[in-house]
């Protein structure tokens, strides 16, 4: 099979403006496949929207090359190149002398379509943009900032195009509004299975949209990856500073898998005395003790109530045994398990492996040291602190 | 004044049509002039500033002088007034289109280039008709002014309605002098009217 070549393909691409001496951006080289949707992350002089601009040669290339749909950039007529790739700004840049409807459909008009065919793209594409039709006659002043970067968004897909940039575009929304479009546009890429690359310096924007990262910083690639891999494995302290510690914290927790918190079970053997039994939980401060057979396998449970109850009468820890019915494996995720283990009533909850054998306990005491670092992270606690003070 | 219009009127009409003429093409000439180079000098900012200014320095040449001063070159008549009246009107016009051009929002033009316009479409659908309003009260102070001006035009032999003002000066008759003077000024407001409504028209809607 033929690999499919990749939407956007940077080769050593470096940007020098005229004026100085500084790169923009140096030997940036990573893909973007068809499908992705690719967010360039950096702090602002990062480089990231003079990368992409170099896509639709709003910006030209010093050195090395950016393909599209592996063309170099430059062998394509600049004028179709353009009309071929959707391109979104900031401030929407919707042209305030024409009504909606001669925005949405500009670029099909310059590609010369038929009247009947632009007032129907017209149509379909509002309705994209989730605004009512009679809004295709009034001008772009007209409607809010939210809505005109509805218009803004979908007048990038007015002539089928299967790349679209997009510069910061909802930097300039409030929350509400911002979450709203940006899941308009996730949507959209979802269905339409658009190739998008967005420039954003909001990681949060870039964590939620995004399935490929490209951080930049002083115009030099830093990562390239998912958000997972981001987020868990950041290549340096300035990615860190990007996703910021609360997240950091949070990922950390969110990626804490059972074997990580788990500790050695106080356990007895199923044929084992209820002497040995009491003896054991005196020792080792417990109330409880999980009982297994000699193959190691978890069997169930016996309680101090129990034992005290039938003490006389019964000689084995088989008589006064309950079962056990929750139980974790060893690779599940603890936050998926959180709130089971909180809530249940016993004090831990045992961790046994796909042959039931018991391996471990999850304790109330070991979930308080984990939401203890999700809540303070790495820093040292407020008490100490206190107590400095005190003294 | 009926007394006026009995002696005088169809002098007054041949006068009148002759200053409109005058004018009119006056303008016409500097908008097809200074349009066209405004557009032009957006591409060169610094050249912009010195041409600007030159079109200001012949604005500051008294109007009376530069018509005199025509006269060694073209001779006397119409077309040495128009040329010196097409000079003047030269610098709002340009100033104006200039200004408006440049205010154009950058966020605008760069979607419009970045949604592949070409030049000339970028220029004609999008520079043109944002800077319209600022062009065309450019237009409308230039017509003012030569109207206004083409009444010395009558000095350099180009006739109008200077003519009665001048005849009215030397004969000392001031039914001469207002008799050229007031269609002068009803020329001027009717002409700044209309090209108010010219421009409305022109305006784009939405801004």
């Amino acid at each position: 099979m033929v690999e499919e070549s990749p939407m956007v393909e940077f080769k050593d691409v470096t940007k020098i403006y005229s004026k100085s001496k500084q790169p923009a951006v140096e030997h940036i080289s990573f893909k973007i496949n068809k499908g992705e949707f690719c967010c360039l992350i950096g702090t602002s002089g990062s480089g990231k929207t003079t990368l992409m601009r170099m896509i639709n040669r709003m910006n030209s290339v010093t050195k090395g090359q950016v393909l599209v749909n592996g063309k170099d950039v430059k062998k394509f007529n600049l004028v179709n190149l353009r009309r071929k790739i959707g391109y979104v700004i900031q401030n929407n840049g919707l042209m305030p002398h024409m009504t909606i409807r001669e925005n949405i459909v500009l670029v099909p008009k310059l590609l010369k379509w038929p009247k009947e065919k632009l007032n129907e793209e017209a149509e379909r594409l509002i309705k994209m943009a989730e605004l009512p039709e009679s809004y295709l006659d009034r001008y772009p002043a007209e409607l809010s900032g939210g809505q005109q970067q509805r218009i803004g968004v979908v007048r990038a897909l007015a002539a089928d195009q299967n790349l679209i940039l997009m510069d910061e575009p909802f930097g300039a929304l409030d929350p509400i509004t911002r979450e709203s479009l940006q899941n308009l546009v996730q949507n959209l890429q979802m269905q339409l299975g658009k190739t998008i690359v967005f420039v954003t310096h909001d990681m949060d924007e870039a964590l939620k949209l995004a399935t490929k990262i490209v951080v930049l910083h002083d115009g030099k690639l830093i990562q390239v990856g998912s958000p997972e891999e981001i987020l868990h494995h950041p290549a340096n302290k300035f990615v860190e500073s990007l996703i910021g510690e609360e997240r950091l914290s949070e990922a950390k927790y969110e990626t804490v898998k059972v074997k990580n918190v788990m500790t050695a079970p106080v356990k007895i053997n199923l044929g084992a005395s209820l002497n040995d039994a009491l003896a054991m939980m005196k020792e080792r401060h417990v109330d409880t003790l999980l009982v297994i057979d000699d193959d190691n396998h978890l069997k169930g449970y016996i309680s101090i109530a129990d034992l005290q109850r039938k003490y006389p009468h019964v000689s084995s820890v088989s008589d006064i045994m309950l079962p056990i019915n929750a139980t974790v494996g060893p690779e599940e995720y603890l936050r998926d398990n959180f709130s089971r283990i909180l809530s249940r009533n016993g004090q831990y909850i045992p961790v046994v492996d796909a042959e039931r054998k018991l391996i471990g306990v999850v304790t109330r005491a070991s979930l308080v040291n984990v939401v203890y670092e999700k809540i303070w992270g790495e820093k040292k606690p407020a008490t100490e602190e206190l107590e400095k003070k005190a003294n | 004044m009926s007394a006026f219009i009995a002696q005088h009127g169809s002098e007054l009409l041949e006068k009148t049509w002759q200053q409109i003429y005058i004018s009119a093409i006056s303008l016409f000439l500097g908008i097809i002039v200074a349009v066209p180079i405004s557009v032009i000098l957006l591409k060169f900012p610094k050249t912009a500033k010195d041409v600007i200014a030159l079109a200001s320095m012949l604005q500051t040449i008294p109007a009376l002088a530069l018509l005199a001063m025509m006269i060694p070159f073209f001779g006397v008549g119409r077309v040495p007034a128009i040329i010196a009246l097409f000079l003047y009107s030269l610098m709002p016009i340009m100033r104006n289109t200039y200004v408006g051009l440049t205010d154009v929002n950058p966020d605008t033009i760069d979607s419009a280039r970045g949604l592949g316009m070409t030049k000339m479409q970028l220029i004609l659908k999008v520079d043109i008709p944002l800077a319209m309003p600022v062009i065309m009260s450019g237009i409308r102070l230039s017509a003012i002014y030569v109207i206004a001006w083409a009444t010395l035009a009558s000095y350099i032999g180009a006739g109008g309605l200077g003519d009665f003002i001048f005849n009215g000066l030397s004969l000392y008759q001031p039914d001469l002098i207002f008799g050229g003077t007031i269609p002068v000024i009803i020329l001027a407001l009717l002409a700044d009217y209309l090209l108010g409504q010219l421009e409305k028209k022109l305006s784009p809607k939405g801004i």
